[in-house]
């Protein structure tokens, strides 16, 4: 039986690490694209950010969904990560040498 | 020489001269719903001329500048056009938007969805086989649903039960996990018959994995793991009938009633009656062919889903009635069992499954999950074969509460868990009683990786703690990495482990009349050990045009080395023998499949399959018997342009070419070593009449190729040396069938 609570212990252990809520906080940005390439790029872009927890962009509405730890990042450090990879944020625009050497698929329409 | 150096001069003033003509690039897309998708076929051309262009398959064009006008045009039938100012040479990319205002009944853009794939973003090397693959052959049941599938064989157990085994690189189904909805299912007492019990018509999709699986369904899984999602009741159709006939007498009936209760909570009732009273014998040997059988099978669901609140719930239960008459024609049990008359069996099974799941995702946190499932079966089977008697009777529960998380981020996510499962067999075999209870406890933890660029991995342990195998770990990884976008490698390695439940896996054995022997006595399963192995791989994929056409290439090489195994030896006539394995047991299977898009209504997948089993054996290292070295695969299907009805044809042929099998000591026929290779063909025709009725004929067994003689003293069935089991080639010839799918 000693063994079984032994088991119990080692998956409560590995299990009840990161139950710490508070200071996670959702957001929606906008960034634009095209395709599953952009999709691959704008979230590693985010999720390279230290403190992004999730990162889920949708193709059809170019609605990025966030969850990012408020304490230890400013929202403004994502939009610049994304907008380094060469999609234009809501909050910031990606350089135009970035964005022309994007793939040809991922040419999103730049609202002027 | 000089002839090619005036070519290539040609060559070059050709394209430097065309470049001179200043050639404007672009790209023409749609939006579909969830995506952006390459517009094939617009008009692209300049405002007032005749000079234009037409984008290819993938949307692109170039066209020349023009010195009339700046202004381009494009436009597709359904599309509003739009023009285009064009002032310098840069990359154009046009998104064309869906003119709402035409009728749009005559546009239809179709492409071609593929019905088994290869997924490329996955770990393991998993093939995806959704409800179409299914829909290629007659796929009754599950055990006949991997024939258009390369990577699965599927092979005659006996020369009279009528059933068909699966294996996976080389080895025989109880080495595959083969779960229904992540809950185990072919385990224990439903080895020899389970996968007929799950009907084709409500299996929703299949995956297959090859090699060792996850460390998350169990220890279990060596050679790979076959995972089935049924129909859910949210999602089904309303109503489906199915029926199928075939030429030799079964005949198949399967309807599904799907009804929401209300907002969150729907049911479905999935009910399969299925009949064979003919009496087949075409080979004359006085044995029938085909069992004459009836099954009874009836399962409801019920799902809650609250996608606001993160609440998935489902719940089953099912019950089974299977019952099968084979042995001579003229046998009747009623009056010639037990008597050694005439050779007689029937197989009774009764099964009561039921299942509950509770998935809880945490709104706030989407990555973060709670899943708990329990199933409790009881698998009850009556037979007797001959004079020889087999009863199962096997209680089954099964329980997994699994927690999904992140480390720091997406990047990096895990799932940890707890499961216990208790097995209570009860076996008897004339008058010897076997009883066996296995408890099992397990803890694991599965950590993954994704870079969501290259690379990505999976590594998995787990802990368990089992009264009859004893405390041990299981460690498993998986590994991707895309060596550029069409080129992708993966490595699988990891340890299984099994109890052999030696009778229940072998059924086939009573239908020999062979001696029984077990020659170990001192461990927990029947006097043998637990049996363990090892299992390596290494897989290749790499996308390419060939002749134009987008085709796949995949090759890989699996491995399996046994370092306990349980070995069935059928070498010596008159007897079996179970022993533990000395020395070496191992199974190398090399595979190549060449997957070719011919046109986009027409698939050509070709596969060549070299499988090496060397068993150590008391009597010498050995291929292990029926197992062919060499097998090819060809299937081809094409479907045409459904029209404004959505009436469509859609055609399936499928070769499968079978090499030569090591045969075991016959005296009967005592220089028949080596089986012949032979050639099966199956081939399916469908019409679609509408979105809610088809019809579909087929043939199997084309060629008409039968095994000659399929039991070894058939004329002598109750002499020591009658054998039913040394089957390597089909025994029903041509089978003409014809079915109807109909749903609202």
């Amino acid at each position: 039986m000693n063994k079984y609570i032994y088991l119990l212990l080692i998956f409560s252990s590995l299990t009840v690490n990161a139950q710490d809520n508070s200071k996670n906080k959702k957001t929606l940005i906008k960034v634009s694209g095209n395709c599953e390439m952009c999709k691959m790029r704008i979230e590693k872009a985010a999720l390279s950010v230290k403190g992004v927890k999730y990162a889920n962009w949708s193709i059809p509405d170019n609605d990025l969904r966030l969850i990012y730890n408020s304490n230890k990042i400013d929202i403004l450090e994502i939009h610049k990560s994304i907008s380094n990879s060469g999609h234009d944020t809501s909050k910031l625009k990606a350089p135009l040498e970035i964005y022309n050497a994007l793939p040809n698929c991922c040419l999103y329409l730049r609202n002027q | 020489m000089t002839k090619y150096i005036y070519f290539y001069i040609l060559f070059y003033f050709f394209v430097i001269n065309l470049s001179a003509q200043k050639i404007i690039e672009g790209k023409v897309v749609y939006k579909e719903k969830y995506e952006t998708l390459a517009l094939e076929g617009a008009n692209v051309y300049w405002l007032g001329t005749i000079e234009g262009t037409v984008t290819n398959q993938s949307g692109n064009f170039n066209i020349s500048l023009s010195d009339k006008t700046n202004k381009l045009i494009i436009s597709f039938l359904g599309f509003k056009a739009d023009t285009l100012t064009v002032l310098s040479e840069k990359y154009i990319v046009h998104q064309l938007k869906e003119d709402q205002t035409t009728n749009l009944n005559e546009v239809f853009i179709t492409e071609r969805k593929k019905s088994s794939k290869l997924s490329f973003t996955a770990n393991q090397n998993t093939i995806l086989v959704d409800a179409n693959e299914l829909l290629k052959a007659a796929c009754c049941n599950l055990s006949e649903s991997f024939e258009t599938n390369p990577s699965i064989d599927v092979n005659f157990s006996d020369a009279l039960s009528g059933t068909k085994q699966i294996s996976m690189l080389g080895l025989k189904s109880p080495y595959i996990l083969i779960s229904e909805e992540n809950i185990p299912m072919v385990r224990g007492a439903s080895q020899a018959f389970g996968l007929t019990f799950t009907p084709g018509t409500w299996v929703e999709s299949i995956q297959v994995s090859k090699g060792v699986g996850s460390v998350v369904n169990g220890f279990e899984s060596i050679a790979g793991q076959i995972n089935t999602e049924l129909k859910k009741p949210f999602q089904d159709d309303p109503l489906f009938i199915n029926i199928f006939r075939s030429g030799n007498g079964r005949l198949e009936l399967n309807t599904h009633i799907n009804q929401k209760i209300s907002e969150k909570w729907s049911t479905g009732l999935l009910v399969h009656l299925n009949q064979r009273n003919r009496k087949v014998d075409n080979n004359f040997d006085d044995f029938l062919d085909v069992p004459i059988a009836n099954q009874v099978n009836i399962l409801n669901r019920f799902q809650y889903t609250d996608p606001l609140k993160g609440w998935v719930i489902f719940y089953n239960w099912r019950f089974l009635n299977d019952k099968k008459q084979t042995g001579q024609v003229l046998f009747d049990p009623n009056f010639d069992k037990g008597l050694s008359e005439l050779w007689g069996s029937e197989i009774d099974t009764k099964r009561f499954d039921t299942a509950m799941k509770v998935g809880y995702v945490f709104p706030q946190f989407p990555y973060r999950s709670l899943g708990i499932q329990a199933s409790y079966s009881q698998h009850d089977q009556d037979a007797y074969y001959g004079l020889r008697s087999y009863d199962i009777n096997h209680r089954s529960f099964f329980s997994n509460i699994l927690y999904n998380s992140i480390f720091n981020n997406t990047t990096n996510k895990f799932k940890s868990g707890l499961n216990y499962t208790i097995d209570i067999y009860d076996e008897n075999i004339d008058s010897q009683n076997y009883l066996r209870t296995d408890r099992n406890f397990g803890v694991f933890f599965e950590w993954s990786h994704d870079d969501l660029e290259r690379l990505s991995w999976t590594a998995g342990v787990r802990l368990d703690v089992n009264n009859n195998i004893g405390t041990f770990v299981t460690p498993r990884i998986h590994l991707r990495y895309a060596i550029d976008s069409t080129t992708t490698v993966r490595l699988s390695s990891g340890s299984g482990r099994k109890a052999a439940n030696i009778f229940a896996e072998n059924q086939s054995l009573f239908t020999t009349n062979r001696r029984i022997l077990i020659t170990d006595t001192n461990n927990s399963f029947y006097g043998l050990l637990p049996e363990r192995a090892w299992n390596h791989g290494v897989s290749l994929s790499k996308n390419f045009r060939f002749l134009n056409k987008n085709s796949t290439l995949t090759m890989d090489y699996y491995g399996t080395f046994f370092i306990n195994q349980v070995i069935v030896d059928y070498e010596e006539e008159g007897s079996l023998s179970f022993y533990n394995l000395e020395g070496e047991s191992s199974a190398k299977s090399f595979q190549v499949t060449l997957d070719i898009s011919l046109t986009p209504q027409l698939e050509f997948i070709s596969a060549y399959k070299n499988d090496i089993v060397l068993i150590d054996y008391k009597s010498g290292r050995k291929q292990k018997q029926l197992v062919p070295k060499n097998r090819f695969f060809t299937n081809l299907s094409w479907n045409s342009i459904k029209n404004t009805k959505n009436q469509q044809w859609k055609y399936d042929f499928t070769i499968n070419g079978i090499g030569s099998q090591r045969m075991v000591e016959n005296s009967s026929n005592p220089n028949f070593n080596q089986s012949q290779s032979f050639s099966l063909i199956n081939t399916q025709l469908t019409r679609v009449f509408s979105e809610f009725s088809e019809i579909y004929i087929g043939i199997e067994n084309l060629g008409n190729f039968t095994q000659k003689n399929p039991i070894i003293f058939d004329n002598e069935p109750f002499n020591n040396k009658f054998d039913t089991s040394q089957v390597w080639a089909p025994i029903l010839g041509r089978m003409f069938y014809i079915g109807l799918r109909y749903k609202i």
